[in-house]
């Protein structure tokens, strides 16, 4: 047992060692977030925008005022006629235009109809569609608020998104980016470690030690649970006090989940190591056959039912898709062991696998 | 007659076509500095990988201690302390850190064993916190020496310890080997450096996997069965070339600014060949009677055919 403690001492001094191993350690889950929370993201803040007024009156003047203040929009400027909507939007800032027809409060009064043209700048499909929507629902509401004119009874579904209710991005990152940078260090730190060793020569020693393989590799991975670990619960305040993601469900429950996707990371990262001889190869590993079916194909930012069937099988064989629907579950829904077990058991089996493949893949000499 | 602490039987090796041991036997007592001396390649890092457990042979039988290095390996690698050709040490960890952590994965301490490194250890205690990376080659071989040492083993392999480092810490190093074998520890040493040979109790030479020959140094020497001339000129690089066309010449070798020339005969009359000389045309002719050294023989060894050890 001391053989064994010497040996995870020995692997601390080489972590700590080496700031660059440090600085992935832990700058990058705050980096990483702060980078999806704010920079990538599909909200819409205010947005610029332009109004051609042919009407100018009380209506017209209301509606411009409601939007504006609903915090979306940035009114840029107003238009004089038709020929400057294009210009504006050739200018590239202005994101959206209205146009209200002339007489719109008259004819709203008279006709119950009215004129008024929403246009978006199609040319980023994703935001002009949210846009117009927004714009839409605001001009509605005003509308059905204001009670003029013979409006006929309609339905006006009320919706409502259950568990995130104002549609935050980072609601889905924070479980992502969890899954994708637990998968990372891992993995990655831990067989690149272990080849290490096999590069520079020193496991030739460590063989000839009586250290058992079993001790070897063990006293290479805990460092690495608890360095983890601690990355974790990095992520999950971060998410909670920067960017307000609640922690619905049962916190112990949510860290014990971590831990098993840590340790199959890990057992992961074993396998790959036991592989290869080479940082090189583990590296390359590591980043191609992990970092980007972790980022792709785990439904962290292309849902999976969207996908081609072969795409959909694939994705059921990344682990970090089950570790993705269980913090989901747990912190959004507030889910309980009940609702997750099943994808829990899939972790644990992944686990075994990679462990007893690693056991059997382990060799106590230098060659096969 | 000794007892006896390894034994290799028709111990063979291949890696894919090349033959790295072709059928090597030895035996090496209790308590001796047994050396393997031969260029790179020869096939001495795959043997010591062998005995130390780490690589399987292809066939044949070897002991250490006793002990089988495919059954035994577990016990074996309780027993042996082992300093691979690379220096097997961490470089972002300082000399102490290096050394107390050998010590741990052996199950030993470093205030335990402290009197067999003492003479070793204390020469590079004062570097104790500096990063094993920042030391000198010398240096590096004093900690890696200590470090396969501190768990006290029965027998010591040393795979080229002294190559990359300089003549005076190879001297140092030698001595250092020559008191640890007062301790009782077997130590197999395995060199490039012919000149080191003289140092070992019993030396075999390798070359190409095959053993050529085992014997005391001395022995080795006696047997050689040339005479030797050590010739000097002004000019060494024409001499060799004219001293291979002296007629009865033997084998020629340059060792630094002179050049041995080999009689299987008598030697001839000194006069006849400093004339010999002086009509090609060199001048500051020195010509001695010399010993034949080790790398004579190697060399002699290895240019006669089917003189196996």
């Amino acid at each position: 047992m001391k053989r064994f403690w010497g040996f995870v001492v020995k692997e601390f001094y080489h972590i700590f060692r080496d700031y660059r191993t440090l600085l992935i350690l832990f700058g990058m889950p705050a980096v990483q977030l702060l980078l999806f929370g704010y920079v990538i993201t599909n909200e819409i803040k205010n947005a610029r925008i332009a109004v051609l007024d042919l009407s100018k009156d009380e209506v017209t003047r209301k509606i411009t005022e409601k939007i504006v203040s609903s915090g979306y929009f940035l009114l840029e400027k107003n238009l004089t006629g038709y020929h400057e909507i294009e210009e504006s939007f050739k200018q590239g800032n202005i994101k959206m235009v209205i146009v209200y027809g002339a007489e719109f409060s008259g004819n709203l009064q008279k006709k119950g109809v009215a004129d008024i043209q929403i246009l978006g700048d199609a040319s980023d499909p994703n935001t002009a569609n949210i846009l117009v929507n927004y714009a839409r629902g605001i001009v509605n509401n005003y509308l059905v608020s204001l009670n003029v004119g013979d409006i006929p009874a309609m339905v006006v579904p009320e919706v409502r998104m259950q568990y995130n209710p104002e549609l935050k991005g980072v609601y889905m990152f924070v479980p992502g980016i969890m899954a994708m940078l637990l998968m990372l260090i891992s993995a990655l730190m831990t067989s690149i470690s272990i080849t290490r060793e096999k590069e520079l020569g020193t496991m030739e020693l460590l063989l000839v030690s009586p250290l058992r393989p079993v001790q070897i590799i063990v006293g290479k991975v805990i460092p690495y649970v608890l360095l983890a670990f601690i990355d974790a619960c990095i992520i999950i305040l971060m998410g909670k006090y920067v960017f307000n993601v609640p922690v619905e469900g049962n916190i112990l429950l949510l860290l014990m989940e971590a831990f098993l996707y840590i340790v199959m990371a890990l057992s992961l990262g074993i396998l790959i190591s036991c592989i290869t001889n080479s940082q090189q190869i583990a590296m390359t590993m590591s980043l191609l056959a992990l970092m980007l079916p972790t980022i792709l194909l785990s439904g962290f930012i292309f849902p999976v039912e969207n996908m081609p069937v072969i795409l959909q099988w694939l994705c059921r064989i990344m682990p970090p898709k089950y570790f993705i629907t269980i913090v989901k579950a747990i912190m959004l829904k507030g889910n309980g062991l009940l609702y997750v077990w099943k994808e829990t058991l899939i972790l644990i089996g992944f686990t075994t696998i990679f462990i007893l493949l690693s056991v059997k893949k382990f060799n106590v000499r230098l060659e096969p | 007659m000794q007892a006896v602490s390894i034994e290799v039987k028709n111990v063979v090796k291949r890696y894919k076509h090349i033959v790295a041991l072709a059928d090597l036997s030895f035996t090496v007592s209790k308590g001796e500095i047994f050396g393997f001396i031969g260029p790179d390649g020869a096939g001495k890092t795959t043997l010591f990988r062998i005995l130390t457990t780490v690589l399987l042979a292809d066939s044949g039988e070897a002991l250490v201690e006793g002990l089988d290095v495919v059954r035994d390996y577990k016990k074996i690698r309780k027993l042996v302390g082992y300093m691979p050709g690379r220096f097997s040490l961490y470089m972002d960890l300082t000399v102490e850190e290096n050394l107390t952590f050998y010590a741990t994965i052996f199950g030993s301490d470093i205030k335990q064993n402290y009197h067999l490194i003492k003479d070793i250890y204390s020469q590079i205690e004062r570097f104790k916190d500096r990063r094993a990376g920042q030391l000198s080659g010398g240096m590096k071989q004093k900690l890696a020496l200590s470090c396969a040492l501190i768990h006290k083993p029965s027998v010591l392999f040393l795979d080229e310890p002294t190559t990359g480092v300089d003549a005076v810490s190879r001297m140092e190093f030698w001595e250092m080997l020559r008191r640890l074998r007062e301790s009782g520890i077997t130590i197999v040493v395995s060199t490039p450096y012919m000149d080191e040979a003289g140092l070992c109790d019993r030396i075999a030479l390798i070359q190409n996997g095959h053993i050529m020959k085992i014997d005391k140094p001395e022995g080795i020497i006696s047997n050689y069965p040339h005479r030797l001339y050590s010739v000097k000129t002004d000019d060494i690089y024409r001499l060799l070339t004219d001293l291979k066309e002296y007629p009865g010449a033997g084998s020629v070798q340059a060792f630094g600014q002179s050049a041995h020339l080999a009689f299987t005969e008598d030697l001839p009359d000194r006069s006849h060949l400093s004339a010999y000389l002086e009509q090609r045309g060199h001048r500051h002719i020195g010509i001695e009677k010399t010993e034949p050294n080790i790398e004579d023989c190697f060399i002699d060894l290895m240019v006669t055919p089917g003189v196996d050890g």
